[in-house]
């Protein structure tokens, strides 16, 4: 008789895709583009600062009344951070556990490799690891300020011109946006890849698009620093 | 032509292996690669050696038992199998690497000759159609439109050769498994068991030791039948599709 | 021939006492109704033994299983995916009629006997004709993507020169995708626990115990333990024994121990010499030359074969001046010209190499010209049509066919004798039966084109699961120990055989004989066969498995993964198997379908049949390694296609 091989499976949603390397991925796919839409935003913000502390310094202060008088002040912005932080550990720990599983899989390297896959997609496990670290600092520089010695709260365009003055934060953070342009260019069409909205129509579309986001978030994010080393930004 | 070949030598698959470094003389460039190497056996036997062991059947190119890394590249330099890669692809005097594949999941069975059975338990975990002999209709009772069925047609052409695992740095079997889920999915007759076959074979795929798809596009590079990266797309789609309308 | 040649001995005609009689389309549907049925409960304390996941042993191992047999499988390949009917390109034959085109089951079944120059069983051809139409439905029910027609309906073409359009396919990996819809059966069976899959593990002996089969002894090529599975039956879907003439178009690890090991058990063998050749492979290159690459016959629609028409004419063949070309098919055939069927396309390239007016190295290839279709139809269209195949070959040669003629020659390709079964498929040996090419019974003399995975499903999805039923349900089910003599004397005799290759060591590989061998098979038992040549080598074989014994050196040991020990048991096989061969043709001396003896000819050159003397399958039961065997006839008898001389002149 032809039996049923089905297994049984849990119910859970969330189990059984962060369960198999498939949803693990798809994890790591849907936090990243919530990551990528706030760096959007974040890098059209930074780009206020070209236009003088006045208008910089308000939009800090816009940032927390986001939803008023629905919302509490700074409660936007506390929900913002909740899903961004919830949204780096997630990534984080589906990346460094899928890399875990990965390592394991291929445990002996071939005599003389012959990669083909692009730089960026080789970078992605480093790259991720630099972005990581790189936001633990740009966090306390910028916003507990643990790390500016002559940052004042409440006047983030003074408190930025300050830390960039100091030219290894500019080259650390410089470093950093070329990682992560690097990180976005393959990390864009692989969460189309991954989130099954790749096809062989849209494939090029998708590339176009993971260039265009890539180059246009590090040159953005790049312009503050550059702008504050060349004294346009003081 | 006469080359130097360093090949991996591994007695069996508790033992430990190492290159060992052969010389070949007089190789016609109208040789397929394993003509080459079964030459190198002929001459390794009467010099009271034992021959080099490697799988293959066909050597058509279509049976899929052939493979083995050439200078870090699964099947070599031409996008083809073992089998149809011919001598004339090199030059006098080239020294070329010969590897089994590498896989956690294909442990090496004895110097080029790996285990894939992992593949097989893929393909039993819903890899099919459950169709018992007898209970067919006819077989124009449901048209399939010929977009879907080039469709099935291009991601069943997979030969199950395991050199898309061999390329990946994942020992990822993400092109193998989504090739068989595209195929059967698209087709009206895969209709009913559309959700339990993907996230069956998944879970086996993940169970057999396969690592995970980080999108390197190395598998499809490598692949002699020309499989498309976007299936491994395709099955994601159809993955979570099947992980939200709630298990098959 | 006289039966006085000591060569052989007449034994006792046989019959097919299954084949029911009546109107030849009831024929089939009676067999079933009489045939005994085993309780569906009692059938999971059935065991069968399933050798072979091609075509017919994989969609065999699936159906039984799916009925509720245990079914216990085997494949010497790493997967049974990998089985050889994965390498068929043109397609399958179907007597469906979707082109309303006047295909009926009656004209398959017409086409199939006459093709096999009648020498082929009507009962049998009758009905695969029937169930070639279900298989169809099976495959497309299976995922089988068929090719499509825009509409959404299969498409199907005309193949093998007959006038309906009748054969259905999958591109040119028709064989790729009807093995892998029997393959995903057999894994679903297989990760249901129903089939139990032993794959890298060959059969080395049949284990027979009171007068029926009820095991094999078989050796796990991975640890090289040799061991033994009893059951209540056993099924060899084996394939042919094309590899005996070393190179084929067969995979290279295909072989033919199954069957003779089951011949020298008590299993007649049927025609032997009737093996088919294909026109149109690509030649060999060289000494290093390991096996052969076939090129769908499609080719033969366009292009144009010549040769030229001095001896020994070495200039390329663009220098060549078209009054200097010889385009003998369409010379010697104005009707058909280069369409005519395979063997006499075949033993046409034959003639003018042996002439010396073959072209290419060693002068064994002939021209295949498709300049004037790209003249005609554009080399856009030509690329439609041939495009993959002219890829092949320029991969394969480093030729570009679109520039420069390709040159082809033939090769073997498929065997139609095999084991000797009645209409059940059951060998001589009760509990022994043979599916697909291992088996002698459908395809007579000649082999059609898209016929084989026709008759492999046929014979695995349809014909097999039915009758097995029958015998299973006669016998008392009684085990068998595993220490009775039957059993421990079959791994003794495959043990020792091993030990005894082990320890030869002498000085001559075993590819060195298998290609020995093949070379003599090719020039004596080929394309055409004389009463001297078939003599010589009689005279040679036995010569030369005594020097095989004596000179051939097995490296390694028996418990390991050894390949040249795999080949050398082989080639033990192949030494014997080629004498029956030669002795088959030696004893038939008219000409028929692939069997053509130079003293049998039409006065045009044609091959001649003699119905009187040779209307007969001619079973050969074993008697001892180079003892004369017995010769058993089953005459044949035609009561709906009659017996006419095929004529393509």
């Amino acid at each position: 008789m032809a039996l049923a091989t089905r297994t049984e499976r849990s119910p859970s949603l969330i189990g059984t895709l962060w369960r198999s390397t498939v949803g693990k991925k798809a994890v790591m796919a849907t936090t990243g583009l919530i990551m990528l839409a706030y760096l959007v935003a974040h890098m059209m913000g930074n780009l206020k600062v070209f236009f003088g502390p006045g208008e910089f310094n308000h939009y800090g202060h816009w940032i927390r009344t986001i939803g008023e008088p629905f919302l509490h002040r700074t409660w936007f912005l506390w929900i913002a951070r909740v899903v961004l932080a919830a949204s780096v550990v997630l990534h984080g720990v589906a990346a460094y556990q899928l890399s875990r599983r990965d390592l394991a899989a291929r445990p002996a390297k071939y005599e003389r490799k012959r990669a083909r896959a692009s730089y960026a997609t080789r970078t992605m496990r480093w790259g991720g690891v630099i972005l990581g670290l790189f936001v633990v600092w740009h966090i306390l520089d910028l916003t507990t300020l643990t790390v500016n010695p002559n940052a004042e709260e409440g006047r983030p365009y003074q408190n930025l011109v300050a830390s960039f003055d100091r030219w290894w934060v500019s080259a650390f953070y410089i470093a950093a946006m070329l990682a992560l342009g690097l990180h976005i260019r393959h990390g864009f069409w692989s969460a189309a890849q991954t989130l099954g909205a790749n096809s062989p129509r849209r494939d090029r579309a998708f590339k176009v698009i993971a260039n265009g986001l890539a180059a246009l978030l590090t040159l953005g994010f790049l312009a503050v620093p550059i702008g504050v080393l060349t004294g346009i930004v003081s | 032509m006469n080359l130097t070949l360093r090949i991996w030598r591994q007695r069996d698959a508790g033992s430990a292996g190492a290159m060992t470094t052969y010389e070949v003389k007089g190789i016609s460039e109208d040789m397929s690669f394993l003509e080459m190497l079964d030459h190198l056996n002929e001459e390794l036997i009467l010099a009271g050696d034992e021959p080099v062991a490697f799988d293959h059947d066909c050597r058509e190119g279509i049976c899929g038992a052939c493979g083995m890394v050439i200078n870090g590249a699964a099947h070599g330099p031409e996008r083809t199998t073992t089998c149809q890669l011919h001598m004339r692809h090199f030059s006098d005097g080239d020294t070329i690497d010969v590897e089994p594949w590498r896989a956690a999941a294909f442990p090496v069975v004895k110097d080029l000759v790996v285990d894939r059975s992992a593949f097989d338990r893929i393909i039993g975990a819903g890899g099919y159609v459950s169709a018992p002999t007898g209970s067919a209709p006819d077989a124009h009772a449901t048209p399939v439109p010929k977009p879907a069925a080039d469709l099935a047609f291009e991601h069943a052409e997979c030969i199950g050769c395991g050199a898309c695992v061999a390329a990946c740095p994942n020992g990822s079997a993400m092109l193998f498994t989504s090739a068989k889920v595209v195929h059967l999915n698209v087709l009206p007759q895969g209709a009913p068991e559309r959700e339990s076959r993907v996230l069956d074979m998944v879970d086996t795929m993940d169970a057999q030791g396969f690592g995970g798809c980080t999108n390197t596009g190395e598998c499809a590079t490598a692949c002699p039948k020309g499989i498309p990266l976007t299936a491994i797309g395709r099955m994601n789609r159809e993955y979570l599709r099947a992980t939200v309308k709630g298990r098959g | 021939m006289p039966d006085h040649d000591v060569r052989w001995t007449t034994g006792d005609p046989i019959a097919d006492t299954k084949a029911p009689d009546g109107p030849i389309a009831e024929r089939w549907d009676r067999r079933r109704f009489d045939a005994k049925l085993v309780n569906p409960a009692n059938r999971r304390k059935q065991t069968v033994i399933v050798v072979g996941t091609g075509l017919a042993g994989g969609a065999a191992g699936a159906t039984l299983a799916e009925q509720g047999y245990h079914v216990v499988q085997f494949c010497y390949q790493d997967s049974p995916r990998r089985a050889h009917s994965i390498a068929a390109q043109g397609g399958i034959n179907a007597a469906k009629n979707y082109r309303n085109d006047g295909d009926s089951v009656h004209r398959l079944f017409y086409d199939t006997v006459k093709g096999g120059d009648f020498r082929a069983r009507e009962s049998n051809v009758h009905r695969l004709a029937q169930v070639s139409v279900e298989i169809i439905d099976q495959c497309v029910a299976q995922g089988v993507p068929f090719a499509r027609e825009y509409g959404g309906l299969l498409d199907t073409r005309s193949f093998g020169g007959v006038q309906v359009s009748r054969t259905f396919y999958a591109r040119g990996q028709t064989g790729q995708q009807l093995l892998l819809g029997a393959y995903q059966a057999l894994s679903r069976q297989i990760a249901a626990g129903n089939v139990e899959m032993h794959a890298r593990t060959e059969m080395l002996d049949l284990i027979v115990v009171d007068g029926r089969a009820r095991g094999i002894v078989a050796r796990d090529l991975i640890t090289g333990a040799v061991s033994t599975y009893v059951a209540d039956a056993v099924v060899l879907a084996t394939g042919g024994y094309g590899n005996v003439f070393y190179l084929s178009t067969n995979a290279k690890n295909s072989n033919a121990t199954a069957i003779w090991r089951a011949h020298r058990r008590g299993a007649y063998f049927a025609n032997p010499c009737f093996t088919q050749i294909h026109p149109t492979c690509i030649p060999r290159s060289g000494d290093h030359q390991s096996k052969l690459t076939l090129m769908s016959e499609s080719l033969r629609n366009d292009g144009r074969i010549w040769v030229p028409k001095a001896k020994g004419d070495t200039r390329p063949p663009g220098e060549i001046p078209e009054d200097e070309r010889d385009y003998y098919l369409e010379r010697i055939y104005p009707a058909f010209g280069n369409l005519v069927p395979r063997d006499i396309a075949s033993r046409a390239a034959k003639n003018v190499c042996d002439e010396g007016r073959g072209v290419g190295p060693g002068g064994q290839g002939v021209y295949l010209d498709f300049a004037d279709a790209i003249r005609r139809l554009g080399r856009k269209a030509v690329e439609a049509k041939y495009g993959n195949l002219f890829e092949m070959y320029e991969r394969i040669t480093a030729e570009d066919p679109y520039e420069v003629p390709m040159r082809i020659y033939p090769a073997i390709h498929y065997t139609m004798g095999g084991l000797w079964v009645d209409y059940d498929l059951q060998t001589t040996i009760p509990g022994l039966f043979a599916i697909g090419e291992a088996n002698f019974s459908d395809h007579g003399a000649n082999r059609l084109g898209a016929s084989a995975l026709m008759q492999g499903l046929a014979d695995g999805y349809f014909v097999l699961p039915s009758t097995i039923n029958d015998y299973l349900a006669r016998q008392p089910h009684t085990p068998v120990a595993e220490d009775h003599p039957a059993v421990t004397e079959a791994v003794g005799e495959a043990t020792d055989r091993l030990a005894r290759l082990l320890s030869v060591d002498g000085d001559r590989t075993p590819d060195s004989f298998h290609r020995e061998l093949g070379e003599l098979l090719w020039d004596e038992c080929g394309m055409a066969r004389t009463e001297s040549g078939l003599r010589k080598a009689l005279d040679r074989i036995p010569s030369l498995r005594e020097e095989f014994w004596r000179r051939i050196k097995v490296p390694g040991t028996g418990e390991e993964l050894n390949q040249s020990l795999e080949k050398a048991n082989r080639i033990v096989d192949y030494l014997e198997l080629a004498e029956l061969m030669c002795l088959d043709a030696l004893h038939r001396t008219e000409s028929c379908g692939g069997h053509f003896r130079e003293e049998s000819q039409t006065p045009e050159g044609e091959a001649a049949r003699k119905d009187e003397e040779f209307s007969y399958a001619a079973a050969w039961e074993f008697t001892g390694t180079g003892a004369p065997p017995v010769l058993h006839r089953e005459e044949l008898t035609f009561e709906y296609v009659h017996p006419t001389q095929r004529s393509y002149a």
